[in-house]
């Protein structure tokens, strides 16, 4: 089904005519109103008056993470205070994290989109949405929740965790729609079957997938253990959370970007060029329509490419493909986006731990899983097997309490971790994307 | 009346233990008495050698995570309840054992056991009140 058919289905000169519209009033409005694009527009030598067809989006300078965390919290912010009615945070860490904030009509839109994803996915009112992504800072819980109110589902606003109950209510409410990390929906089946209920026989026909890569084998093994059709959806909080990019039932094959409300671009990392449709580098996206948090061609680091070709659902807004990997070091790691350095800068704060360390990530059972292994210093060293198990769990608390990622610290003999000029050797990520 | 031990810091690794004994090899220690604590992850290898500043220069030239702590050998009687009567002792005294492991020579007629406390000095002065021998650091090394 589609949720909107004017806007989802409208005549490409249509709708970029309508970019072009929203794109010059977004200008004008952040030059207005947010210091830090007035003086990069300013830098840049470009004003929103020079900004007459989507091609000069391009003259504009780009948006790093960075940019966000120099503005900690509310310095990108577009509208006054008294405007914003939500706040969402990208999930915890030792530096500062990535606020954002929505008004009234934002969290609107923000539902619009994610109804239209759900729709993409198979779903429809009518239908019960067990909608299992996190609640709280993290954009995913809520914006699936909202998503399934304006669709007019039911909604059972369980969260992640508690993984018996979510099998019981999976078992006695009867959802049709699973909305959850891909890896989370895995770990959910192998629950069900300890507790002797067949994924299979419960009433599921789509699940909606998202906040973390995952790859085409992992799709067929999701509908396989869980007989429904797996749907891949697209976002992240800095651009509005999920529901930038959905997949249609139809194709699964791409995510359709919502162009009526973000711009998407696709460059060569190195340089920074633009790049022709098809090409594949990382995610550039504009918002289009937001008031409190809007973005500027926003470098996602998500690496993936754009394909122009008409899709047998019907909609006209292009599709990129998934995602295939991240032009910086970010690891998401159960759905919680963990940057080596965050764990540097944990490490370093514990007497004894040598300034080197290497990070293993592994899927399990489905599941993340985060490997540590430092090298213990002389000062650490105890004779003693209880005495050094005592410091490596010190390690695992302090991570858990700054990150909220559980890790296994494994020691290791000093100078055995290899010491390389680039970052990469600090970590090995065993997962296949 | 302590001794020296010299611990090493081991991750559980094929060939590990095999490259600290061809250190000491080539350095010239002979080992007297080792014991190995071990986990899933690393373990700890405690030897007494017969010169310690000569392992322990050799062993951290070799980049291994070094460390020399204080040990105590006694004299255990060599029949049934000789060991029993040691442990018996320190327990009244309220003396935990940290660890503990046996020495390959013998003195005279007696069996060398190596013991690590966490009150050492307190130990030492139990087990002398109750006529145990503790042996000497200097003897121990040359036995």
């Amino acid at each position: 089904m589609i949720f909107d058919i004017e806007y989802e289905t409208m005549p490409r000169e249509a709708l970029e005519s309508i970019q072009l519209r929203r794109l010059q009033t977004t200008l004008s409005r952040v030059y207005a109103t947010v210091p830090f694009y007035r003086k990069k527009f300013d830098e840049a030598g470009v004003l929103p008056g020079d900004v007459k067809s989507l091609d000069d989006l391009r003259r504009l300078p780009f948006t790093m993470k960075q940019d966000l965390r120099d503005n900690y919290p509310f310095g990108m912010f577009a509208v006054p205070m008294e405007n914003v009615v939500r706040i969402h945070a990208s999930s915890g860490t030792t530096g500062k994290p990535t606020v954002v904030g929505y008004t009234a009509r934002d969290i609107n839109t923000w539902a619009e989109l994610m109804a239209r994803s759900l729709a993409s996915g198979g779903a429809s009112r009518g239908d019960i949405i067990h909608n299992a992504y996190g609640y709280g800072l993290f954009t995913g819980g809520l914006g699936a929740h909202y998503g399934a109110e304006k669709l007019g589902a039911s909604v059972i606003p369980v969260s992640g965790g508690n993984t018996k109950r979510q099998v019981i209510i999976m078992r006695d409410f009867g959802p049709t729609i699973l909305t959850c990390t891909p890896s989370y929906a895995l770990h959910l089946a192998e629950a069900a079957e300890e507790e002797g209920v067949s994924f299979r026989d419960l009433k599921f026909k789509s699940g909606i997938f998202g906040a973390e890569p995952w790859t085409e084998d992992m799709r067929h093994e999701i509908e396989n253990k869980l007989g429904l059709t797996a749907i891949d959806v697209y976002g992240l909080s800095e651009i509005i959370g999920p529901g930038v990019a959905i997949e249609c039932h139809e194709a699964q094959n791409g995510l359709h970007i919502f162009e009526d409300h973000f711009i998407p671009e696709i460059i060569d990392p190195e340089t920074g060029e633009v790049l022709p449709y098809g090409e594949t580098g990382e995610l550039v996206i504009t918002s289009l329509t937001k008031e409190a948090f809007p973005v500027i061609r926003y470098r996602t680091r998500d690496v993936t490419s754009l394909n122009v070709e008409p899709c047998i659902c019907g909609r006209t807004h292009y599709r990129m493909s998934k995602i295939s990997g991240r032009t910086d070091d970010m690891l998401i790691i159960r759905g919680v986006n963990v940057f080596p350095s965050q764990i540097e800068s944990v490490l370093m704060q514990i007497e004894g731990v040598e300034p080197h360390y290497q990070l293993i990530v592994d899927r399990e059972e489905n599941l993340d899983t985060l490997t540590v292994f430092v090298e213990v210093s002389k000062e650490a060293f105890s004779d003693e097997v209880k005495g050094l198990q005592q410091f490596a769990q010190t390690i695992e608390k302090e991570i858990r309490e700054y990150l909220g990622i559980s890790a296994k610290v494994k020691l290791a003999e000093p100078k055995s971790i290899e010491r390389s000029q680039g970052k990469a050797a600090r970590v090995i990520d065993n997962r296949s994307f | 009346m302590k001794a020296e031990q010299i611990s090493i810091f081991l991750e559980n690794k094929a060939g590990r233990i095999s490259e600290v004994t061809g250190i000491l090899a080539e350095a010239g220690v002979n080992i007297r008495a080792l014991s190995l604590a071990d986990t899933t992850d690393f373990g700890v290898l405690r030897l007494i050698v017969d010169d310690n500043a000569k392992a322990e220069e050799a062993m951290k030239a070799a980049g291994f995570t070094v460390r020399i702590t204080h040990v105590i050998a006694v004299e255990v009687d060599d029949r049934p309840g000789g060991l029993h009567y040691i442990l018996d002792t320190l327990t009244q005294a309220n003396i935990n054992v940290e660890y503990m492991y046996a020495f390959v020579q013998q003195s005279g007629d007696k069996a060398i056991m190596i013991f690590r406390f966490d009150q050492l000095e307190q130990a030492i002065s139990v087990l002398e009140k109750h006529n145990i021998t503790v042996i000497s650091g200097s003897k121990l090394y040359t036995m």
